[in-house]
């Protein structure tokens, strides 16, 4: 038995900023929907089921919201899921959708994932104590903060490469009219003589906090038949987790990052991501994990991550091209941030990315990773349907 | 219509559940589940390697912290690293996206479980940010309220009294005595009103509980399991949220999900309705057809023991479990989530002709 292969034949995300005091949390999730069911030609009657996602319900204080946003989403009469993977969830309920496409049950599904940060503190939402429980200090930055510092100690990569990573991924974002953060001004000594949050994190090697929503219509090969654009084809997706502490984890370059990526690959049949994909649209919510991440998975050997982010290999323009859409780092709706990767991958190979548009990428990657480097989802689109 | 006939077979083939408590204090979420998985392991003689697929279902709202699953997968022993997924729903929506990820070919078998404690905080309180912040949550309507004006709009409609009701909480709690796992046993007493027309009786225990289910494909299924239950159809469906727009005395989505999920095709002899208060299995039971023959909620249903996330995949286990010991052959199982059954699961289980 063969799996129907998936296409994304639509694409929608709001323009994302700080606080979205014009819109509810309905009216967030209505404006990706739309853009992304006109991308596709669609109407709210052509989608088979909803799947959305979001991470914890305590960023808006609202708990479960998608029974509230079943109207909304026009998912009245039709099954609607929730997930949630802490920031993986993005790529995650991407990855949900598309079983439910690859194994037939529907053949258009709309998936969608937000956040609308400004109804609380992101930061302090995830830092609540809990009793004989180690605290996750304040905010993610201080738990990811040592993990970097032991990538900088193991690899012996120059202080300066986080701040090269930062200066690209928001030089991009000024080509992406959907990126938060557009700074007009910046320049590598702005980033390098911000303030120190975490050590060795500084403030612009840090991800904003973000209201903003994504949507995608995934569809089956009839579905991508009737197209009216270019559809990305997924090649391969997986989801991989691990324990967020135990002895002997690597949190500089965790197992379940390796593992989901090899499966990606193998159903993919890629055996050389460096040479065979793309670009990489990789979840940075900090600066330094893109030389971790690109290393992680297999674009890099071990300890050589950080020597493609120093000659320029993942610039816009590069060999490997890296965040084309400005990243984690300059948009940063947790619940969407997964999806928001997987979708730049997928407009790029429709060749509709716009400014931030790669030439001739064929194949290109989505990544997303949540919780304390354990959870892991990610997906590989193509122009070209998978080979069966 | 028909539901369409699948590639795949795939079966529940086991179940396992803790006793269901009104507080675990004594216990936090990994250790209260921990038992059940191994539990769940032990009867079919797999270990976790042997998992091809993970997912469960639960809620940061009653826990009362972010990212809460992420404690429990310790519990599951994540290493080496697994494919594995979490809803915010309750495990019966868990339980659907692994048996989408088993009819892909990708996985032979699924582990799914979920947990829920409802002691440490007012869940009838808790239940209240489940509804639209901006026009209904700044009212705090809670959930026996809401169940409450469920069961008026039945009795307006002269399809209930309270009679009828007390026989519901009573026939319920009857068939508990036999569940070693239930909360709340043989005759309670109807009480006072908590909300009118709903009297304590009517109402679900409050507890803390959490259950675990193994799904198979095929001929894994069969290896693992002495007479498997089969999933002949799954389907759910919402409905709106705003109740003002909703007939509460009827329930297209639990319709709609039953007729998908081939629920109508032939009889089914058992049913276990995941119906928190008395009024809404006389929903449930009009919507899915359910004569007077079909044995419903054998297990004492959620009014026995209504552990929240974990009580819907429980419908589904129990009514596997029968179909596993020889007690039914064809069973319906529902689980329900949202204020006055918004959001319905059915499932519609077989066992093979003995």
């Amino acid at each position: 038995m063969s799996k129907e292969p998936v296409a994304v034949v639509g694409i929608g995300q709001t323009r994302h900023v700080a606080a979205r005091r014009d819109v509810s949390l309905a009216g967030l999730v209505r404006e990706a929907a739309r853009r992304a069911l006109r991308d596709a030609e669609l109407t709210w009657a052509d989608v088979d089921a909803v799947v959305i996602g979001k991470a914890p319900d305590f960023f808006e204080g609202v708990m479960m919201p998608e029974l509230y946003l079943a109207d909304a989403l026009g998912a009245v009469g039709k099954p609607m899921i929730r997930v949630h993977t802490a920031g993986s969830v993005g790529g995650s309920t991407a990855l949900v959708a598309a079983n439910l496409v690859a194994a037939r049950v529907h053949g258009t599904v709309l998936t969608l994932a937000f956040e609308k940060q400004s109804e609380s503190n992101a930061m302090w939402g995830l830092s609540l104590p809990i009793p004989f429980q180690q605290p996750l200090l304040a905010g993610a930055g201080g738990f990811f903060a040592p993990h970097i510092r032991a990538y900088m100690r193991r690899s012996g990569a120059p202080e300066t490469i986080g701040a090269l990573v930062a200066y690209k991924d928001r030089r991009n974002a000024l080509k992406n009219p959907y990126a938060h953060l557009h700074e007009h001004d910046i320049t590598l000594d702005r980033v390098m003589s911000s303030p120190m949050l975490w050590d060795p994190i500084r403030y612009s090697e840090t991800c904003p906090s973000s209201d903003g929503a994504c949507a995608m219509i995934l569809t089956d090969r009839a579905g991508a038949a009737r197209a009216p654009r270019p559809p990305a084809w997924m090649l391969g997706g997986a989801m991989r987790s691990e324990p967020t502490l135990f002895a002997g984890k690597d949190f500089v370059s965790p197992q379940a990052g390796r593992d989901c990526a090899a499966d990606v690959y193998r159903q993919a049949g890629i055996t050389d991501p460096r040479r065979e994909i793309d670009a990489a649209e990789i979840y940075v919510p900090f600066s330094w994990y893109e030389p971790m991440w690109l290393e992680n998975l297999g674009f890099a050997g071990e300890g050589e991550g950080w020597k493609l982010t120093e000659a320029g290999v993942t610039e816009l323009d590069g060999d490997l091209p890296v965040n084309m859409s400005g990243g984690v780092l300059s948009t940063n709706p947790i619940g969407a941030s997964g999806m928001i990767r997987f979708a730049e991958a997928a407009l790029q190979v429709r060749g509709q990315a716009g400014e931030h548009q790669v030439d001739g990428a064929r194949r290109v990657l989505g990544h997303a990773y949540g919780g304390g480097s354990q959870f892991f989802s990610m997906w590989l689109v193509g122009d070209r349907p998978p080979e069966s | 219509m028909t539901s369409a006939p699948r590639e795949r077979e795939i079966a529940v083939v086991a179940f396992a559940q803790t006793d269901h408590r009104r507080t675990s204090d004594d216990l936090s979420e990994v250790e209260m589940l921990m038992p059940v998985l191994h539990e769940v392991l032990d009867r079919t003689g797999l270990k976790t390697a042997d998992i091809d697929f993970t997912c469960s279902g639960s809620s940061d709202y009653l826990a009362g912290r972010a990212f809460s699953f992420t404690l429990a997968l310790d519990g599951v022993g994540a290493w080496p690293p697994i494919s594995e997924s979490h809803v915010e729903m309750d495990g019966a929506w868990a339980l659907y996206e692994a048996w989408t990820k088993l009819l892909t070919g990708d996985a032979d078998t699924a582990l799914v479980y979920a947990y829920g404690k409802s002691s440490p905080g007012s869940v009838r309180d808790v239940l209240t940010r489940q509804l639209d912040p901006y026009y209904v949550a700044p009212l705090w309507p809670d959930s026996v309220a809401l169940a409450a004006l469920q069961a008026q709009a039945l009795i307006d409609a002269g399809s209930a009294d309270e009679p009828a009701l007390a026989a519901i909480a009573s026939r319920n709690r009857a068939a508990a005595t036999t569940n070693p796992h239930a909360q709340l046993r043989g005759p309670v007493p109807q009480g006072g009103y908590l909300v009118q027309p709903l009297r304590t009786g009517d109402c679900p225990p409050i507890g803390d509980g959490a259950a675990a289910v193994l799904l198979a494909a095929g001929d894994r299924a069969r290896e693992l399991c002495a007479r498997p239950a089969w999933i002949r159809g799954i389907d759910h469906r919402i409905e709106a949220h705003g109740l003002g727009v909703r007939d509460l005395t009827d329930s297209p989505s639990v319709r709609l999900a039953a007729e998908r999920a081939g629920a109508f095709e032939r009889p089914v002899d058992t049913a276990e309705l995941h119906a928190p208060f008395t009024a809404q299995e006389i929903v449930l039971r009009k919507a899915l057809r359910l004569g007077e023959d079909v044995h419903v909620n054998p297990s004492g249903g959620a009014l026995a023991a209504h552990p929240i996330m974990a009580a819907g995949l429980i419908r589904v286990g129990e009514a596997a479990a029968r179909i596993h010991r020889g007690a039914s052959d064809r069973a319906l199982a529902h689980a329900t989530s949202g204020p006055c059954l918004q959001q319905n699961l059915v499932a519609v289980l077989e066992g093979e002709p003995r």
